[in-house]
């Protein structure tokens, strides 16, 4: 008799469990632990309290991302309490035998940047890192999740976490993605569809025809932001395009054919159950931005600001709130919105790809007199390849400053920050008050595009218009 | 490793009301620049504590000295939305929460609170909301969370209130931090690792 059919993520979690604890939780193998200088210090700390050694060092991977200057390479750092920590990790690192890809190697970036580049992200694994976005690995077909530190600790304590079972929604996005509609679009909307708290006790599992024609980085750009909807993993079915995009890589595996045949055996079986399914026309998704304090109040571009007694009761209070620290007017088109600061990079849009589309439309073109405008590449290879590609020379002669690789000022714990009330049109993944560094700042999500686009304006606009997108084969 | 059995909180409340309330609201991420978690507990809330121009104290429950005793917190949904940041959680036992009481929470933030011992309890929306008015009238009145029976009492008024079983079941037996459990199994730990191609090879 045929086994009941599953999905990629009962058989990557059923190939882990360990077994079952007392509270009735699973005991998980994490096969790939990553780990950056904000939240791993603490938890070697526990270990040296409890006088414990990493299990498997050979299992865990470090950067730093979160605390490095984007515009100083020489240390020590001119913010001392940067400095302290970027010299901690390294020295866990060292008496840990821990990889680290420190900035001195070329490798250093964003940690969900880097465990694709150097194919230490694969299909079938399980990958945790003290990080929220480590939901990006999923794009691999890899479960990975983010994790606290006392986790962060169980991981190098014993190479496993205490976890419940996920259950597991699939969301087909079908159909043709409009010319310049991209995958932040994707997820902008199904977070609006489905909630920011749509997701809670689910793992999202990306499929359909957009997801089929989409490269890796595009999903990695969708996985990356399932816990902006609520779902502390995502992830897509490996395919050739997984296989193609690892072919090569530093840690892909030497025996190729077999490692592709145990990824292509892991896929959800066709006509496996899922616990929930959400269908989702391509056609009906238009470039998506921010309105609001959270990254599920969007509208397309050409919408107005909600009104908040337009909403559901539930969501009338944040959309007051939102509508207070963004100074924005119910009713009135976003569009024509001034911007002041445009902020192309982090883990959710810093890859080459991300790049190269945004320096394809900018070349030519001035960032408005009036905009600060900086670009981030998420790794040194990105950087590295995007200044052989002369990628950079477009974007500087634009007016926008190339910075070093780093998470820079998504989270804005380097020197990267918004001052004051300032407005960023900006490609990352979060827009909660006072995320970009300064208390009454305001970001408003947007693909890397239409970042471009606002920051050659001024103003949030509809990139598709300025640049003539989808006009001339008309 | 035995740790305290945590089938109850009790002490006074603080309302601090509203949907979403991320890690970065919790604890803003430049207070994140350390190597340990002391000292977190005053960052607590901060910028929504005090103003941003001249950090003087903002009009808000967290320094309004009625609540200044209060040990549980009470909130809307999606409670701790965000980052997986300890340091949110962390912050909040510092600052001397021992329980939170909202409509629900974030995945990983629930977690993260559990494995300090914090109770986080699930309760309807018109609950939190008549439990933080009788609150804000009377700021000494107890609360008392029994996390063995699922309920919250406040002023002798019982409300349902919910945690998922393995949590609960954690915070009862005082197996709520796993790591002696998981450490407690390395031999079938390695048999698993064995299995696995990307491990072993």
């Amino acid at each position: 008799m045929q086994d009941k059919p599953k999905s990629l993520f009962e058989k990557v979690w059923e190939a882990h469990e360990v077994g079952k604890l007392s509270d009735g939780r699973s005991q998980l193998f994490i096969g790939t632990h990553l780990i950056h200088e904000v939240t791993s210090p603490q938890a070697f700390g526990m270990l040296r309290d409890l006088d414990l050694p990493v299990r498997y060092p050979q299992r865990t991977f470090a950067t730093v991302d979160h605390i490095v200057p984007t515009d100083e390479t020489n240390e020590p750092y001119s913010d001392s309490l940067a400095d302290a920590m970027i010299k901690e990790l390294r020295k866990n690192c060292e008496e840990n035998n821990v990889t680290f890809f420190d900035v001195t190697s070329g490798k250093q970036g964003i940690v969900h940047i880097i465990g694709p580049e150097q194919g230490i992200t694969q299909p079938g694994m399980t990958i945790a890192c003290g990080d929220s976005h480590t939901s990006t690995h999923g794009a691999f077909g890899a479960i990975a999740f983010g994790i606290g530190t006392s986790q962060v600790r169980d991981v190098l304590a014993t190479q496993t976490l205490a976890l419940s079972k996920l259950k597991v929604r699939r969301i087909n996005v079908d159909g043709e993605l409009a010319p310049g509609v991209y995958a932040k679009d994707v997820i902008l909307h199904i977070i609006r569809t489905l909630g920011v708290n749509g997701g809670i006790g689910y793992a999202y599992e990306y499929g359909g025809e957009v997801f089929d024609n989409f490269t890796l980085e595009e999903r990695m750009t969708v996985c990356n932001m399932s816990i902006e909807g609520g779902a502390r993993c995502g992830y897509v079915n490996p395919d050739e395009t997984t296989y193609e995009y690892l072919r090569g890589r530093n840690y892909a595996p030497k025996d190729w054919d077999t490692a592709v045949e145990r990824w292509k055996s892991l896929c959800s079986d066709p006509d496996c159950e899922y616990d929930d399914v959400v269908n989702i026309r391509a056609e009906d998704i238009l470039p998506t931005v921010t309105w609001g304090i959270t990254p599920g109040q969007a509208i397309f571009i050409d919408q107005s600001i909600p009104r908040p007694e337009d909403l559901p009761e539930k969501d009338r209070g944040t959309a007051e709130e939102a509508l207070e620290h963004m100074s924005l007017e119910p009713g009135k088109p976003i569009a024509g919105t001034k911007i002041d600061v445009a902020f192309l990079g982090s883990c959710t849009n810093g890859r080459l790809s991300d790049l190269q589309e945004a320096a394809r439309y900018l070349k030519g073109r001035k960032v408005a007199d009036h905009v600060k405008a900086i670009v981030v590449p998420g790794s040194q290879v990105v950087a590295k390849i995007a200044e052989e590609q002369g990628l950079d020379k477009i974007f500087t002669e634009a007016g926008f400053e190339w910075r070093g690789a780093g998470c820079s000022m998504c989270l804005a714990m380097n020197p990267d920050k918004l001052i004051g009330n300032q407005l960023c049109a900006s490609s990352s993944n979060r827009n909660f008050k006072g995320r970009q560094g300064s208390i009454s700042g305001r970001t408003v999500l947007m693909s890397p595009l239409m970042v471009i686009a606002a920051a050659v304006t001024g103003e949030i606009c509809d990139a598709r218009e300025l640049f003539e997108i989808g006009r001339s084969a008309a | 490793m035995a740790l305290e059995k945590i089938t109850e909180v009790s002490g006074t409340g603080i309302p601090v009301m509203g949907d979403d309330i991320d890690t970065d609201r919790i604890i803003p991420a430049r207070f994140m620049k350390c190597v340990t978690f002391d000292g977190l507990g005053e960052y607590a809330f901060f910028d929504v504590r005090f103003n941003e121009s001249d950090g003087s104290p903002k009009n808000h429950n967290l320094n309004d000295e009625r609540f200044s005793e209060a040990s549980i917190l009470i909130s809307g949904a999606n409670f701790g939305c965000g980052s997986s940041r300890e340091h949110a959680p962390q912050s909040l036992y510092r600052y001397g929460f021992r329980g939170i009481l909202a409509e629900s929470f974030a995945e990983i933030f629930f977690g993260n609170s559990i494995t300090l011992g914090m109770p986080c309890m699930t309760l309807s929306r018109k609950d939190l909301n008549e439990i933080a008015a009788k609150v804000s009238e009377d700021p000494s009145a107890a609360i008392h969370i029994d996390v063995l029976n699922r309920k919250v009492s406040v002023g002798g008024i019982d409300y349902a209130a919910d945690i998922p079983e393995s949590a609960r079941e954690g915070l009862i037996e005082g197996r709520w931090d796993p790591i002696a459990e998981l450490l407690e199994t390395s031999a079938s730990v390695d048999k698993v690792a064995g299995t696995l191609d990307y491990v072993s090879s």
